[in-house]
């Protein structure tokens, strides 16, 4: 019996150098992958002794904030709680971070350019991180916060000219000091996907005007019950128009002629706009990748984004914001602001100021242009059909005294039985930007998110 | 000098081993260097010299290496849970002192232990009573989705502890009996040893059990440590590999069948292959403490924080990896001492497991060498798979480091079967 023995005794001398192995594997081979995964909060525990940059609103309202916990160590607070929770984020030992937190964390805590500098200067002294002064408006924020409770939705306001974002709320919402405590800190703004509904046209008539096809005076059919793709389309209560411009095709949110436009403009050249429009791609905002989600027509299984010469595309459902399309707010917002920037789209923009702790200016990025999406003539074009819209159309309770409002209403099909909708209200001024977004609700977008929006436009000084 | 003279000598590095461990854990906390250190070195050195003197008594030929391993284990135990916990290493002091009375005591009373052979399927009965005693309602306890635990009122304790000992005994008196007709009766197909269908009823039982344990018990490490120690002791039984393989794809099967099968299985698998999956990492028994155990020994690196240096908690009082001084004191181990300590902790044990099966190959009679062979294994594998699970050799389970980890019914019946092992060393190399 003792060979047996002998060789059992050498299984387990091979079962014990696999520990060694694995051990050595985690302990030494894989250490440095190990100690970047943003899980371990080894590395926070250590930035806890590095004094936080603070976040600061547009007005210079503290947004967070450090306070001392007890020795050398710094807890974060966040004294505007839920308000500006989606956007700033939260830094927490346990729990990681995310949003600004996330985003700037390099600058937050003074990083400059290399690891190796953290890890010295926390041997040599104390150290502050770098404030950020960010571009969102207090007022404004916490009106559109207001006029959200009650209702799951966002709104998103962004200047017309920079890109800088002013607003962006959304709803349920949770609170940054404590993210252990938090059903979920989904952020509507950037990472909720809703049918678009009409307000998609927009993008429609941008493809229409500025290919040089249609012009706002073009003559149309409104005729209920078109078929699009093999199956007649209804207009909204099934009202058949006649010949008509394309004008009052937007103004009265036609179906039947915006998918009828889709089709003959074709998949290539609606795909040509949509990518110019920023659709297909992570916004080129200054937030994590990770809470950020693309738009266009989605692979809701595979979570992947489908071109538009699919075969599953409808392109002219599609050219009315309904088949598979799926955007976030953010990204109407940035329809909204390309158009009445003349046709520019801008990088929208969190931060606007970084500054180290002598009260220097470390950092004052421009605005960045991402994109020439149509002619300054175009976007002219388009504009004053969405004006009419406000002025005259299903967009009337977003109109401003004195302030010309040039927008879209949305309102999209959830669930038909139940007159269960997603509701919009896409928009501009000369200077600010909207788009806002009512969750699941009975009601039409131009009754429940166009006078949402109006009052934002008001609280950013439109 | 002779074999009690050496085991002697070999406790006093034991001793400075703990003495020193303690002074490096008082630099650490910046606390004034008493002699306190010292005090507690004099303590555990006063314990071991008592239990040499009882093994020098009543066991004069035994394996005179064996106790003062356990004892660098032991003492190392203590000084990592001292500075994990200054009150948990307290108590862990009491049953270290419990568990050498169960040690004296089991020296004592089965002198001869070849007693245990007679009575082998009343231990049987023990060992799996106790093995489904956390199943009970109103006393089991659930830690981590395995039924591993009892309490009753304020004690709380792991049958399995003891079970294991019951179940490696019953399986060696078992053996030992039906070894001879195993081999014999079998016959070869296609090359293949297989036993004959009569005996292989028995077998099948075991496999049974195992297969039972994973479902019931909700845990595949102990399955696959009692199923390990029944296959080993079943080669060196018979000296056939066949059984082995043959075992061995009956326990894959088997717990293939039921990881696809049984939910909370298959979440164990989960967690032991994604360990950063965003959803199993924030669920309750999710992969935050497997996870937390690598970042653990990424932080220690080769040589280790330094003992007592590494971060054990949140600053603001959570710990940073649950149950520090149970299942994952191996990554608390590797965190301060790096891989270097972690590899020497597992070198304690090859040549504890070493010592073991050298009893066995010295035994003369086929029960000792079945009994020494099966207690060496099971506490091996025991090794592997709390070690092994940590390290995600495997998925992790929740048993203890012997000797090691924070518990009171480990110690003791880890020394219950050192007991055991040097009884059958004393035997072996009595003179005759």
């Amino acid at each position: 019996m003792n060979v047996p023995i002998y060789r059992l005794f050498m299984v387990f001398l091979l079962l014990f150098a696999v520990l060694i192995g694995f051990t050595s594997r985690w302990a030494v081979f894989g250490e440095q992958q190990l100690r970047e995964n943003p899980k371990n909060a080894r590395v926070r525990i250590e930035e806890q002794r590095i004094k936080r940059g603070v976040i600061r609103a547009a007005n210079g309202d503290v947004l967070a904030g450090s306070t001392r916990l007890s020795g050398d160590r710094y807890g974060r607070r966040y004294p505007t709680g839920r308000l500006f929770a989606l956007p700033i984020g939260f830094d927490n030992v346990r729990f990681g971070r995310q949003g600004l937190e996330a985003y700037y964390n390099d600058a937050l805590v003074g990083r400059k350019e290399e690891l190796t500098s953290l890890v010295d200067s926390l041997i040599t002294e104390p150290q502050i991180g770098d404030d950020l002064q960010t571009t969102l408006v207090p007022r404004a924020q916490e009106l559109a916060y207001d006029l959200l409770q009650g209702h799951k939705g966002a709104v998103v306001a962004l200047g017309v000219r920079d890109g800088s974002v002013k607003v962006m709320a959304g709803t349920p919402s949770f609170d940054p000091d404590k993210p252990q405590e938090a059903e979920s800190t989904f952020n509507r703004a950037t990472q909720g996907l809703y049918p678009p509904g009409s307000t998609f046209k927009t993008v429609t008539a941008t493809a229409a005007i500025d290919s040089g096809r249609y012009q706002p005076e073009s003559r149309v059919n409104g005729r209920n019950g078109k078929v699009i793709s093999g199956t007649p389309l209804n207009n909204f209560q099934q009202q058949s128009y006649g010949d008509i411009t394309l004008t009052e095709a937007l103004t009265n949110s036609v179906n039947t002629v915006w998918a009828d436009v889709g089709v003959k403009l074709g998949r290539e050249r609606m795909q040509e706009y949509m990518d110019r429009f920023g659709f297909g791609e992570k916004p080129p905002m200054d937030y994590p990748d990770t809470q950020m989600f693309s738009s266009g027509p989605r692979d809701t299984e595979r979570n992947e984004i489908l071109p538009m010469r699919s075969d599953r595309v409808d392109v002219g459902r599609t050219a009315i914001g309904q088949g598979l399309l799926l955007v976030t707010p953010l990204q109407m917002a940035t329809v909204a602001q390309t158009i009445g920037n003349g046709g520019v789209r801008m990088e929208p923009r969190l931060v606007q100021r970084v500054i180290d702790p002598d009260g220097r200016t470390v950092d004052e990025p421009m605005p960045e242009q991402a994109e020439r999406v149509m002619s300054r003539d175009s976007a002219e074009k388009v504009a004053t059909m969405m004006r009419s819209v406000v002025r005259e159309g299903s967009g009337t309770a977003a109109a401003l005294e004195g302030v010309t409002v040039a927008g879209k209403t949305g309102t999209a099909e959830i669930n038909i039985e139940q007159g269960i909708n997603d509701l919009w209200f896409i928009g501009f001024t000369e200077d600010v930007a909207v788009a806002v977004i009512i969750e699941r609700e009975r009601g039409q977008g131009g009754t429940v998110a166009a006078p949402i929006a109006k009052q934002v436009l008001q609280a950013l000084g439109q | 000098m002779s074999a009690r003279n050496r085991e002697l000598m070999a406790l006093i590095p034991a001793s400075l081993l703990l003495t020193a461990g303690f002074a490096a854990i008082f630099i650490q906390r910046n606390e004034l260097l008493s002699n306190v250190s010292l005090t507690y070195g004099g303590m555990f050195l006063g314990l071991c010299f008592v239990a040499h003197l009882v093994i020098r008594f009543t066991l004069p030929y035994a394996d005179p290496y064996l106790f003062p391993l356990v004892a660098v284990l032991a003492c190392f135990g203590l000084v990592v849970i001292y500075r994990i916990d200054e009150d948990l290493a307290r108590v862990q002091a009491q049953w270290f002192v419990i568990g050498l009375i169960a040690f004296a005591l089991t020296i004592f009373l089965l002198r001869d232990f070849r007693l245990l052979e007679r009575y082998r399927y009343t231990i049987a009965f023990a060992g799996l009573l106790l093995l489904l005693l956390p199943r009970v309602p109103g006393i089991g306890e659930q830690v981590n989705g395995a039924y591993l635990g009892v309490r009753i009122g304020p004690i709380s304790f792991q049958p399995s502890e003891l079970g294991k000992i019951a179940i490696v005994i019953f399986l060696a008196a078992y053996l030992q009996d039906t070894r001879r007709v195993l081999v014999q009766g079998s016959r070869r197909i296609l090359g293949v040893t297989i036993p004959p269908l009569k005996h292989l009823g028995p077998l099948l039982v075991v496999w049974g059990a195992a297969m039972f344990m994973l479902v019931f018990i909700r845990d595949l490490g102990s399955s696959l440590m009692y199923f390990g120690a029944f296959l080993a002791l079943l080669y060196v039984a018979t000296n056939r590999l066949s059984f082995v393989v043959i075992g061995l794809l009956m326990f894959a099967a088997g717990a293939w069948f039921f990881s696809s099968t049984v939910g909370h299985v298959q979440d164990r698998i989960d967690v032991w292959l994604n360990p950063f999956a965003p959803g199993l990492y924030d669920q309750p028994g999710g992969s935050y403490q497997i996870a937390n155990g690598m970042f653990a020994m990424a932080d220690g690196g080769l040589f280790g924080r330094g003992l007592g240096a590494a971060v054990l908690r949140v600053p603001d009082g959570g710990p940073l990896i649950p149950a520090p001084e149970t299942d994952m004191i191996f990554a608390v181990i590797v965190n301060d001492l790096g891989l270097l300590g972690g590899a020497g902790v597992i070198a304690t044990y090859l040549l504890i497991a070493e010592r073991g099966f050298k009893i066995a190959t010295l035994a003369t009679d086929s029960f000792s060498k079945l009994l020494a062979t099966g207690l060496t294994a099971v506490m091996a594998l025991q090794v592997f798979v709390i070690v092994g699970g940590v390290t995600r050799v495997i998925p992790l389970t929740g048993v203890t480091l012997p000797f090691v980890s924070y518990g009171g019914s480990s110690i003791v019946a880890n020394f219950i079967l050192l007991a055991l092992l040097l009884l059958i060393s004393n035997r072996a190399r009595r003179p005759a």
